[in-house]
């Protein structure tokens, strides 16, 4: 049996969700959901594992705070000792006061841009990518959710018979 | 859903007050003169601790009114338990400023004889330079008012929530509380009004112990410390009566958005301390350094130990979402930094009026079991007074479907 893929199209979000509870207590498997914004409680309806993007998040964070104190140590430490205001300048302990705040700067910008650009690295959404959304509505006022025929034990008829129990606006395979 | 406070909860908190009575006692009995300063010094930095931070919850209710804030309804009556404790930390703080009024104390030099008459031998330039705000007359008018507003607010807020819970809804026209939008109202004018007066009471009360000296950001950093006490206490509340059962309209959501609260006013004190800290080290005027010197001199371990405590601990061990929903890794970092929090109020006051007499001792766990074993009655009975989940509400069911 080829795979089939079916779209079921919604207008609401909350319709959606509780459409996907209906779809998944009856056993089907629901790839993915388009919508324009981010709905509440979807996620552990229809089994996707939570982020990593956080941890990614504190490790570039980490990288940016190790990599500010290693730079200003080297910079305003080891290599060219500079008398700002008579601040100790021997040892990086005695002056870390001063480096606080570009530490904390710098951190935020490591984890900030790391974080921006693994998120849109992994979405494959870089710009000037192809979009992949199948319906550039779901950007505006609709909801699609994709489901793959061979992922479930059901056939493509049964599942599109089980949306049809939904408050669906639109069926649509691929 | 009524709670009741259970005779263990009773005990826990006669116990504390016990052995704080004991240790103090104890401490008494074996210190080594100026006893009398160090009991004065004492009831400041708890009364204050405990008075603001009881403060900091009917500012938290305030500002979820404001914002139409949905998800924290279910834990409303946490807050106004604890502000329940208002007046008893009220008077304790009270008794220290008029006892310093009185000439019993001499915490605020300002206060005393001649230092704003320049014939005097006590004369000081500088006190007299401030005399316009630190006079006795106007500092007891902002005294006054100020503990006065909070405590008509507080109480306001707590009787208007009881109301709204006797409320019969079918008999108003658009179904929703009439009450709910009077305290939206009230709720602006108390936060523009505590926009002000926190600040400045944390210049009169605490700043003026060390008169000579001034910091714009004090009054923040004394806030951001009553704010995460209070956030501190709500989290363990929430969670003791969660292990007890009650609070089933409490999910995990909750709890994670309590303690993101939690983790991030901590992130802002951490920033606030080391703000005014760095910014005066860097500048070095010897006039604004004078309040660090002394702090680093004769207070280094418990100074910059609770900022270390007050920063890292919430910062690494709380960072993760897991760890947010898990008592495992909340409850241990909360009484912790609960304790560090006290400590610095203690620091802030300690330095000003013991000069390097202060320490850490059986006087000071002892007052201080005192006033948490009191605290924790006042609260645990004010919690018992009505039933834990407020009716009425027009966002309590958006609050119990709370997803994070």
């Amino acid at each position: 049996m080829s795979d089939k893929t079916i779209y079921a199209i919604y207008d609401d979000d909350y319709v959606l969700l509780e459409s996907a509870k209906h779809l998944v207590a009856k056993g089907v498997h629901i790839r993915d959901v388009f919508s324009p914004f981010p709905i509440h409680g979807l996620d552990p309806v229809i089994g996707l594992k939570r982020t990593r993007l956080a941890i990614a998040a504190f490790i570039y964070g980490m990288i940016g705070v190790s990599l500010a104190l290693t730079g200003m140590w080297f910079f305003m430490i080891q290599d060219w000792p500079l008398n700002i205001g008579g601040k100790p300048n021997f040892s990086l302990f005695t002056n870390i006061p001063s480096f606080v705040p570009v530490t904390f700067e710098f951190g935020v910008l490591c984890a900030g841009h790391g974080m921006a650009i693994t998120y849109l690295l992994r979405n494959w959404t870089l710009p000037g990518f192809k979009a992949k959304n199948p319906y550039p509505r779901t950007t505006d006022d609709q909801f699609v959710m994709e489901i793959h025929a061979s992922d479930s034990e059901l056939s493509a008829e049964e599942i599109k018979a089980l949306i049809n129990e939904t408050c669906v606006v639109e069926i649509d395979e691929k | 859903m009524e709670y009741t406070v259970s005779s263990k909860a009773k005990m826990t908190s006669i116990v504390l007050i016990v052995v704080g009575l004991v240790a103090l006692l104890a401490g008494i009995f074996t210190d080594h003169g100026h006893t009398d300063q160090r009991l004065w010094a004492n009831l400041l930095v708890n009364g204050y601790f405990f008075f603001t931070l009881s403060l900091a919850a009917v500012f938290f209710l305030a500002i979820q009114y404001v914002a139409e804030m949905a998800w924290g309804v279910t834990t409303q009556r946490i807050f106004q338990a604890i502000m329940s404790f208002m007046p008893i930390g009220a008077a304790a703080l009270l008794t220290v400023l008029i006892a310093s009024s009185l000439h019993y104390t001499h915490f605020y030099h300002w206060m005393a004889e001649g230092v704003t008459d320049p014939a005097s031998h006590h004369y000081d330039a500088i006190i007299a330079g401030k005399s316009a705000y630190l006079n006795l007359p106007f500092f007891w008018v902002r005294t006054i008012v100020f503990i006065g507003v909070w405590l008509f607010f507080a109480n306001w807020f707590r009787k208007n929530s009881l109301n709204e819970d006797a409320l019969d809804l079918s008999q108003i026209a658009d179904g929703v509380s009439p009450n709910y939008r009077k305290a939206i109202k009230m709720s602006v004018f108390f936060l523009i009004f505590f926009a002000y007066s926190s600040v400045s009471s944390a210049w009169d009360w605490i700043m003026s112990i060390d008169v000579h000296w001034f910091s714009t950001l004090f009054g923040w950093y004394a806030f951001s410390g009553m704010w995460i006490s209070c956030m501190i206490v709500a989290v363990v509340l929430v969670l003791y009566l969660k292990g007890k059962n009650y609070l089933k309209d409490v999910t995990e959501h909750h709890i994670h958005d309590l303690v993101k609260w939690m983790f991030a006013i901590s992130m802002l004190w951490s920033y606030l301390w080391f703000a005014q800290f760095m910014l005066i080290w860097y500048a070095n005027v010897p006039e604004e350094t004078a309040y660090y010197m002394v702090r680093f001199e004769d207070y280094k371990l418990l100074y910059v130990g609770t900022f270390f405590v007050n920063f890292l601990l919430p910062f690494f061990i709380l960072m993760s979402r897991d760890a947010k929903r898990n008592a495992i890794f909340i409850l241990p970092v909360a009484l912790i930094i609960f304790f560090a929090h006290f400590i610095d109020v203690l620091v802030m006051v300690f330095p000003g009026t013991l000069f390097d007499h202060g320490h850490l001792g059986a006087v000071e766990i002892g007052m201080f079991f005192m006033f948490l074993g009191v605290f924790i009655f006042t609260v645990l009975r004010s919690l018992s007074k009505a039933s834990l989940a407020t009716k009425n509400h027009p966002m309590y069911d958006e609050s119990v479907h709370l997803h994070t």
